[in-house]
């Protein structure tokens, strides 16, 4: 039994590593996507880990007038999102800490991490960050209740909040066409896109101080500051995208009582699927054209208006099971 | 006044130089009454500038050209802002580079001076105009952007979102331009001219040519003349579809973007190929050009041509099926027309708003009075507009490039210059942004004495504040993008 306490809090930790190890992969699967539909060469899919060695390495300019709070936001920031995303069961149901990844938890540690990225915005001062904090503001908004309801929509289905509990019950439950569940996942693919500042609410690789909103917060950041706040931007993407895999692609995701071998297949599985995503994400991002600003509480308000369809026919089918 | 304008009535019976425009001294009172005309809208404000102990003004109206000039008393004379706004900028700079004193000018404060000059350093603080309210706030950007532009300040002052104004401050590439053409030879002049606007300078060039031309009555080979009208459709071409693609980037419609990145590229490319620069420059001097286009070169424009028309075609497509993209452009950034005439802004921003104005049909000049195009207009004054008349004006480029290379026959590209005499010539030029100005006064030694340079954008620049104006902030970039002003081009 202690035996099978060490390799389970192994599993639980190589859970937490894997996250943070993919994340910049991710990301780069994003970008060189993007830059061959644009029939550009493309940066190198590691690039991401260079960027991060590289800004981990230099030196942080901080403003004069910065106050505590814009020194330890990154790392605060950074934690939350690590803990957030390796909350997540990626691939196996069964592990540890399990009963930990609550998701109400889950976007009580993100809306934390938020947070303090707008307060860190308007430390300084500079009108950039005082924009982007407030357009932050605003999409969470809209954003956190769409999440909180297509969560919730899920755990009525499942009967637990306990999200290895959802993907059990997905990967139980014969696959089903059912209508809230796919209200729920439209709805969840429009708020990973507002949480991640994805093109059409955001456009993570532009220049134009004036149209940011993700990149205003962090305007005044550099050196292992800025590090920490990319890598938690990409553990943000890989979060949501393992979030979706883990409610609506569950499939090859070890069960509770699989051991090593049931782990390096659902590892297999989830990192393809991952992957897969974020190619999905860069199709998606060349195509469209970013919106404008006072339109976004639209397209966010879509994925409320989604996420609540979705819990009102779960209670009813609920309702007419019973 | 009479129905036929202030400006007709005073050039009726006088014959126009070989450059087109009427040249008299006026007297204070007539130089009045015509900045109140350009007010009325009876004639167009085309330049204004400062020439010794003279204060010039280039005057446009109805297939009527004149540059009327003013002896000013100790460098004072009647402010033309006073009556009519456009000139505001203009004579700020004016006072900021000759010292003269335009009386009853409403802003006097400095320009193109930012108080740096060697000799004449200001701490004065620069007011921003003010805008006052509840709940009001400043933004200010620049001049260092996040990009690879150039600098400008802009100061916004917004509720929210909302810009409730905007103003521009320019100036940051001021590099004495007018100062080095002074005194220059005409050889040395075309290639300061040449540089003054990098991404003009065909077009900058062939109006400083022409300006000389006329000036000492020089004969132009007509081949050398279809060979400038090549160069600055291709330089016309080449920006378009890059603004295209810029207005499509600011949007994050990433992919037009990438695609008006290679045709431009084609485009310089081809420019390389057949005149041996990317951009053309120096090669449109005062007599004619410096280099003939081989008949590999014709078939490399061609070949040029079909690809830029497929392309156009293409990119026309992909913007038609993007309601997106269009949600972002349409009803964004409007210019009232009423703005437009008032600064006689040139080009796509004017013709965008229903001003049929292109200087190659309005005052055309070889080899454009052979030439048959149209000018295309729009009405709506906003972002789609200026982006739907650039793909007009691509589609009609293409045809006259061709017609072009169809009339090139044999013969000399270059002819030399007659004897230098005191002189004047000006000359107005269509460039890729709208009409640029050109007036030279040579000394009897054949050296410039004075060179004057108008950009399009100093009639485009306070335009787009007001267009800003009741946007939204984050469309700015979309706005900007869509004017396109020069800077380098206007600060001289």
């Amino acid at each position: 039994m202690t035996g099978n306490l060490v390799v389970q809090f192994l599993a639980q930790g190589a859970q937490m590593f894997f996250v943070l190890l993919i994340a910049p992969l991710a990301v780069g699967v994003v970008r060189r996507v993007k830059a061959r539909l644009m029939r550009r060469q493309g940066a190198p899919l590691l690039q991401g880990y260079r960027d991060l060695a590289k800004l981990l390495r230099k030196e942080s300019v901080v403003a004069e007038n910065a106050s505590w709070l814009f020194r330890s936001a990154p790392s605060l920031i950074f934690a939350l999102t690590w803990v957030a995303a390796a909350l997540i069961p990626t691939f196996a149901s069964g592990l540890m800490y399990n009963w930990a990844a609550d998701v109400v938890a889950l976007v009580a540690l993100l809306g934390a991490a938020r947070a303090l990225l707008a307060l860190a915005g308007m430390d300084v001062g500079t009108s950039f960050g005082g924009i982007g904090s407030s357009r932050e503001m605003m999409i969470a908004t809209l954003a956190e209740p769409a999440m909180m309801l297509i969560v919730l929509t899920l755990a009525i289905a499942a009967g637990t909040t306990r999200l290895a509990g959802v993907a059990d019950f997905f990967i139980a439950e014969p696959l089903a066409v059912r209508v809230s569940m796919a209200l729920s996942l439209l709805a969840l693919v429009i708020v990973a896109l507002a949480e991640n500042a994805r093109i059409p609410v955001d456009n993570p690789v532009t220049h134009l101080e004036l149209t940011m909103v993700h990149e205003a917060m962090v305007l005044e950041y550099s050196g292992r500051h800025l590090a920490l706040i990319e890598a938690a931007g990409m553990l943000k993407l890989v979060l949501y995208l393992s979030l979706l895999i883990c409610l609506f692609a569950p499939f090859g995701m070890a069960p509770a009582t699989a051991g090593v071998d049931g782990w390096a297949l659902g590892l297999l599985a989830w990192t393809v699927k991952l992957l897969g995503g974020a190619a999905l994400l860069g199709v998606w991002e060349v195509s469209i054209a970013k919106m404008r600003v006072f339109r976004l509480p639209d397209f966010v308000g879509i994925a409320f208006v989604f996420a609540f369809l979705a819990i009102l026919l779960a209670f009813l089918s609920r309702g007419a099971i019973e | 006044m009479s129905a036929i304008g202030p400006l007709a009535g005073l050039i009726a019976g006088r014959d126009a130089a070989p450059d087109g425009y009427v040249r008299l001294d006026v007297e204070p009172e007539v130089w009045t009454e015509l900045a109140q005309g350009c007010a009325a809208g009876s004639h167009d404000l085309s330049a204004l500038w400062v020439d010794d102990d003279r204060v010039c003004m280039a005057l446009g109206g109805e297939g009527l050209r004149a540059i009327v000039s003013l002896r000013t008393e100790a460098g004072a004379y009647p402010s033309v802002a006073a009556h009519h706004a456009p000139a505001m900028r203009l004579e700020r700079a004016m006072r900021d580079l000759h010292g003269v004193r335009p009386v009853g000018l409403p802003d006097t404060r400095p320009w193109l001076d930012h108080g740096r000059w060697p000799g004449r350093e200001s701490a004065a603080r620069y007011k921003f105009l003010t805008a006052e309210g509840e709940g009001l706030h400043q933004i200010a950007v620049g001049p260092v952007h996040a990009g690879i532009i150039e600098p400008g300040h802009f100061r916004f002052t917004a509720n929210g979102e909302t810009v409730v104004r905007l103003e521009e401050r320019l100036g940051y590439v001021h590099k004495g331009v007018e100062g080095l053409l002074a005194g220059a030879d005409v050889a040395r002049g075309a290639a300061i001219v040449g540089r003054i606007s990098g991404d003009s300078t065909v077009a900058y060039a062939w109006a400083f040519a022409r300006a000389v031309e006329a000036a000492l009555g020089w004969a132009v080979p007509p081949r050398a003349v279809l060979l400038r009208g090549i160069m600055a459709e291709l330089e016309r071409l080449s920006h378009h579809i890059n603004d295209v693609g810029g207005i499509c980037n600011d949007a994050s419609v990433l992919t037009i973007n990438a695609r008006c990145t290679l045709q431009r590229e084609d485009v310089l490319a081809v420019a390389n190929a057949c005149f041996g620069h990317r951009l053309m420059m120096d090669r449109i001097v005062p007599g004619g050009v410096t280099v003939d286009l081989s008949a590999d070169g014709i078939g490399r424009i061609r070949g040029l041509l079909s690809r830029l028309e497929e392309t156009r075609a293409e990119i026309l497509r992909v913007y038609d099926s993007m309601p997106s993209l269009q949600d972002r452009t349409v009803t964004t950034g409007i210019v009232s027309p009423d703005l437009v005439r008032q600064y006689a802004a040139g080009g796509f921003v004017g013709r965008a708003a229903g001003r049929a104005f292109d200087t190659r049909k309005n005052f055309p000049y070889a080899p454009y009075d052979q030439l048959p195009f149209d000018i295309k207009t729009r009405t709506t004054s906003d972002v789609d507009a200026r982006l739907l008349v650039r793909m007009d004006e691509i589609a009609e480029s293409l045809k006259i490039v061709g017609l072009m290379l169809d009339w090139l026959a044999l013969g000399d590209i270059r002819s030399c210059g007659p004897a230098a005499v005191a002189s004047e010539g000006a000359a107005l030029v269509e460039a890729f942004r709208g009409d640029v100005f050109r007036s030279v006064r040579i000394a009897a030694s054949g050296t410039l004495a004075r060179v004057h340079v108008r950009d399009a954008s100093w009639f485009q620049w306070p335009l787009l504040e007001a267009a800003v104006e009741g946007n939204i902030v984050a469309d700015f970039p979309l706005c900007n993008k869509s004017f396109n002003c020069s800077y380098s081009g206007h600060d001289l």
